[in-house]
């Protein structure tokens, strides 16, 4: 699947985006795989709280499943308007 | 309804005046105007506005969609710019027509309510001593409750 990043966790991870092939069954268990990988992952996800994610261009919650899901993206709080 | 998400600027006067010009059987339009204001008295030098393409696009759609159903209105205008604007630009815009004022002015209030906490923009001031991203408010959250 795709991953993406915005703002301030695009920055931290260091980039915007990548494929990362994973058996994540939900958002949980792809943070904690991406956590796992290197120290800039572990920093941008360390308080789940400050982040949201998308799955597919909607906005989901960390529980959800990642089944058939194609693009996940993270990102803190939006700023519009 | 017309929904624009672009770098390039709008004139305000124009796109208000053709919406307005669209909706004669209407009687209320109301528009609002999102400005970038300098904060950081004096030093601030540009907001850099980032967004997601693609969900930035569907997520003013569906506001709008919703907003459209539920104040029965004529026509909405969303115009909202990304990339890197100066203090005194324009960021954005909306525009409601109704047949009465309320429901333009509740209109474009939820609509200016959930762009600002649910549509995928990230807005960074960038001053001469630094840059950092603008954190969203509790009140901003809080403000979606009334809806």
């Amino acid at each position: 699947m795709d991953v993406l990043y915005f703002a301030w966790v695009r920055e931290r991870i260091g980039l915007p985006r990548e494929r990362v092939e994973t058996g994540a069954a939900t958002v949980a268990d792809l943070v904690s795989e991406l956590s796992a990988r290197e120290d800039r992952y572990a920093a941008a996800f360390a308080d789940l709280s400050a982040l949201r994610v998308a799955l597919d261009q909607e906005l989901s919650d960390f529980d959800a499943p990642l089944a058939g899901v194609r693009e996940v993206a993270f990102f803190p709080p939006m700023t519009g308007g | 309804m017309r929904i624009a998400v672009q770098t390039d600027p709008f004139d305000l006067g124009e796109e208000a005046n053709a919406f307005a010009a669209g909706v004669t059987a209407a009687g209320a339009v109301v528009t609002f105007t999102g400005v970038v204001r300098d904060l950081a008295q004096g030093g601030l030098r540009a907001m850099e506005i980032e967004h997601y393409p693609g969900m930035t696009e569907k997520a003013i759609t569906s506001i709008a969609e919703r907003a459209a159903e539920r104040w029965s209105l004529s026509d909405v205008l969303v115009i909202h710019r990304h990339g890197q604007l100066r203090p005194g630009e324009t960021i954005m815009m909306v525009a409601t027509a109704a047949p009465h004022r309320k429901h333009a002015f509740e209109a474009a209030e939820y609509l200016m309510d959930y762009l600002k906490s649910r549509a995928p923009f990230w807005k960074k001031e960038i001053a001469a001593d630094g840059s950092e991203w603008v954190a969203a408010k509790v009140e901003d959250e809080d403000a979606l409750d009334r809806w």
